[in-house]
Order: C-alpha cells, then sequence, then structure tokens
C-alpha cells in the first residue's frame, strides 16, 4: 500500500479496503468458482449462499424484514434506474430535491422525455430540504418522491423519516438514494418508511465496484417492471421472467466474486460497529470543518455541523479554480481529493458554486486525526501562495 | 417394493428461497439435504430440500411463514 498518501476521496469509491474484501474475492476464486443459482453441485450451491449471506447482512444493516426483498445490482445507479423506470409511467408526478446526483436526475429527466411529470423542490443553500415543500409540491397524479438520503457535495443528512411519514400519509411510494450512507450512518427502512433504498457496494460498504443493490418494499414489486430480462436459474421452463423476488430484477450470472467481495466488507463493518465508525468519521469532520472554517479566504459550504453531515466536506479557497487546488493537494501534499461538480450540477447551483464548483473532501474510518491535521495545513499552505502571486 | 415413500422433496421457486430455508433448518437442527430437482417433478434447473418422511411436519413448522414453499413431493426411491 502507498504509504504517504492521504486518500479523502471516499465518497468517490472507499480506499483503502480493508484487507478481508480481497481475501474473500481470492478465496471465492480459488476455491468456490461456481454460478451461484445455475447448478445443483456444490460449488455453485457454495457461490449461492455466499449471494445469500450477503442479502441477509445487508437486510440486518437496513432493518429489512426478509433478505429476499434485496435485488443485488452492479451499483446505486442501476438500482435507481429500476426504481424510475420500472415504477414511472406517462402522466404520474414525481418529487425529487435539487440536491440529487445525476444517478437520479438523468433517469428522471429521461423519464420526463417519456411523459412523466418532475417538480424539483429547492433546498436552502445548506443543502437542507424543507419537508413543508415536499407537501406543497404534491399533486392529485403524485405517485412517488425520490430523495437523497446525505448530499454527495456537502455531506448534508436529509430528514428522510420526516418525508417518509409525508409520504406514508399520502400514499407515495418513498425512494431514498443511500450512495453516500449505506455503511457509514444508520439506517432503517421501517422507522424512516423507506419503499424503496438505492445503494453502493464500492463505498462505505467497503466491497469493490461493480457491486450494489435495491431494497424492495414487500409487494411493491407487482407495480415495479423489471429494465432488463434473460435467465435467473429458476423457472427454466418459461420464457418469460419471473415475478418474483428478487429473481424478477436480476438477470444474467451476478458478479459473485464482487459480491464475495461485499460480504466481508460488511462484515468488517459489523465487527468494528457501525456506530465506533460514524463517531471517528464524525470526529474527523468536526476537527476537519473546526480547523478549516478558521483560515482566511477559505470558504466551506454546506451544514457545517459533523452531526448534520456525513464525513463529506466541500470548500473553496477565495480566488482559486477549485481543480487547481486538487492538483496542488495531490502534487505538493499526496492528498487525494475530488475538485468539480461532483456529478450533481443542480447541488452546486443551489450553493452558487456552479459551473466552477469546489473541492471535496471525504474521510473513512482508515483516516487519522493526523492526517486532518496535515490537511489543514495544506490547505492553509495552498491559500498563502495564491496571495504571494 | 413397499409402495411406501422413501424420503420427500420440497420446491421452491429459486435457490435464493432454497437457502433461506436451509439456514432455518440448520439452525434448529432438522436433518435435510439440498439436491437438484429430480427430471420427474419438475424440468426446473434448480435444487431442492430432500429430507425423511417423518421430518415432513417438523420442517414444515419451521419454514412456515418464513419461506414460501411451491410443492412438496413424496418420491420413492428406485
Amino acid at each position: 500500500m502507498k504509504k504517504n498518501i492521504i486518500y479523502f476521496d471516499n465518497a468517490a469509491t472507499s480506499w483503502p479496503k480493508p484487507p478481508q474484501t480481497l481475501t474473500a474475492m481470492q478465496d471465492y476464486l480459488q476455491n468456490v468458482g461456481g454460478s451461484p443459482g445455475r447448478s445443483g453441485h456444490r460449488l455453485s450451491l457454495e457461490a449461492a449462499r455466499i449471494v445469500f449471506e450477503t442479502r441477509e447482512m445487508l437486510s440486518q444493516l437496513f432493518n429489512v424484514p426478509d433478505p429476499l426483498r434485496i435485488v443485488l445490482t452492479r451499483n446505486a445507479t442501476e438500482s435507481l434506474n429500476i426504481a424510475i423506470f420500472g415504477l414511472l409511467n406517462p402522466g404520474d408526478h414525481v418529487i425529487t430535491s435539487d440536491m440529487e446526483h445525476n444517478s437520479v436526475m438523468r433517469p428522471l429527466r429521461a423519464a420526463e422525455a417519456r411523459g412523466v411529470d418532475i417538480t424539483v423542490v429547492p433546498c436552502g443553500s445548506n443543502g437542507l430540504i424543507d419537508p413543508g415543500d415536499v407537501v406543497k409540491a404534491i399533486r392529485t397524479n403524485t405517485k412517488a418522491i425520490f430523495i437523497t438520503n446525505a448530499s454527495n457535495v456537502t455531506g448534508t443528512i436529509m430528514p428522510i423519516a420526516d418525508i417518509g411519514k409525508i409520504a406514508r400519509e399520502h400514499d407515495l411510494v418513498l425512494c431514498v438514494d443511500a450512495a453516500q450512507t449505506a455503511g457509514c450512518y444508520p439506517i432503517d427502512v421501517e422507522a424512516m418508511h423507506i419503499d424503496l433504498l438505492a445503494f453502493t457496494g464500492h463505498k462505505s460498504l467497503f466491497g469493490p465496484s461493480g457491486t450494489g443493490g435495491l431494497y424492495i418494499r414487500d409487494g411493491l414489486e407487482n407495480k415495479i417492471e423489471p429494465i432488463c430480462f434473460g435467465g435467473t436459474g429458476s423457472r427454466s421452463e418459461l420464457e418469460v421472467q419471473p415475478n418474483f423476488m428478487p429473481d424478477r430484477y436480476e438477470s444474467g450470472t451476478p458478479n459473485t466474486i464482487g459480491i464475495a467481495g461485499l460480504t466481508a466488507g460488511i462484515e468488517f463493518i459489523r465487527s468494528k460497529g457501525l456506530k465506533n465508525i460514524t463517531a471517528h468519521e464524525k470526529q474527523l469532520t468536526g476537527l476537519f470543518l473546526q480547523g478549516i472554517e478558521a483560515i482566511k479566504g477559505v470558504t466551506v459550504y454546506g451544514i457545517k455541523d459533523e452531526y448534520r453531515q456525513i464525513p463529506v466536506v466541500s470548500f473553496n479557497i477565495q480566488g482559486m479554480d477549485p481543480a487547481k487546488v486538487s492538483l496542488e493537494l495531490d502534487e505538493q501534499f499526496e492528498i487525494m481529493s475530488r475538485p468539480g461538480l461532483h456529478c450533481a450540477p443542480a447541488a452546486h447551483k443551489t450553493l452558487g458554486t456552479y459551473p466552477s464548483g469546489t473541492v471535496r473532501f471525504s474521510f473513512s474510518c482508515f483516516n487519522t486525526e493526523e492526517q486532518i491535521i496535515k490537511a489543514i495545513e495544506a490547505i492553509r499552505q495552498i491559500g498563502k501562495g495564491r496571495k504571494r502571486k | 417394493m413397499s409402495g411406501s415413500p422413501s424420503y420427500c422433496v420440497m420446491l421452491f421457486k429459486s435457490v435464493s428461497y432454497v437457502l433461506k430455508a436451509e439456514k432455518i433448518l440448520k439452525k434448529e437442527n432438522l436433518p435435510h439435504k439440498l439436491i437438484p430437482v429430480p427430471k420427474k417433478i419438475s424440468s426446473d434447473c434448480g435444487v431442492c430440500l430432500r429430507f425423511e418422511p417423518n421430518m415432513r411436519e417438523k420442517i414444515e413448522a419451521a419454514l412456515f411463514k418464513k419461506v414460501e414453499i411451491e410443492e412438496i413431493c413424496k418420491l420413492c426411491e428406485q
């Protein structure tokens, strides 16, 4: 592992992964290797047990009553596409926020072109949505609310439980984009009234890329058409797609090696304790916020409260292009960050940082206080350098 | 040939359901085996649970309201 690298781009993908993730993937290739659900032999069954184990662990993590309600996908984007294109028909109305990632916004805009009506509720300049504005946006033909659990730009945590209550009262489907929260923030689909939960495996769940999933509330599969059809290993005598969970949405050979890694990633979270991970990340976020808010010429965006945001912080140095700041952080300080719009143009318009964007730091439980202190000093020096020029 | 069934097979929608059942039966210490679905029962290419007929009641009770069962067949050893 590269020793001096300070990796603060965990919101893009987490790194490093726990060693267990790699071990599990290697073990699958060397010792298991079979195709899950396709044959009856022991290696196929062993592979299927790995996949089932993942569903079970995910269902426990999100308080899902039945592991078979979890559909395994390539990533949160695929999950959101299933939710959006499977659920919505021309004439339906949906509500979303202007803090959404393009993984929500682009499929919604494509659905709009096919006749779905969309209301984009504006959020405050701290990235927070007012649940009252969601109520005001409800129409007679409103079918669903699509909202991020936490912004990938500012880290702002949305009031999901409040919105869930509104959805329940008005008989709307609530679909939550948990790409940034699954594995680093407690999610309870029952308490939060979440009907559809889209998540990715390669961020805070510490799996490899190419893994993710979608929770579908009991009965909702009758209203969601699959977007991909094919072999499932079940009902092989039929030339039509099975209608039961999770096979209805899982066509083709799955990414079993990736799923094996994901299982190990979730097991790592369980062994460390989600509470401990969250507490450590909050401490780092608080320390970083405190440090950079004290630097003259640095603007921090969002809610600026480690208890109300996930470990994601966006900032700018006055008069400097975020891309240049990010490059200097990399080349001079070996700090990995992400500059620009972070695939969320509407969010940057809300924050007033469109089109140049921000510099984003995102922490994981592998980061340390020492790294945060080094980064604060690096930002101070980059800021000073700008003044001299 | 006595004509009495020598074992039972339990069919499920897919392997995910079989494995959900397997986990429960293992936990409850109820003897069973996973086998490919006998082709005389179904053309499905999946797996099913096999167990002794005298275990049927206990197994059905253990899975009740937990795993959806498609079919239970009694089979004679040939």
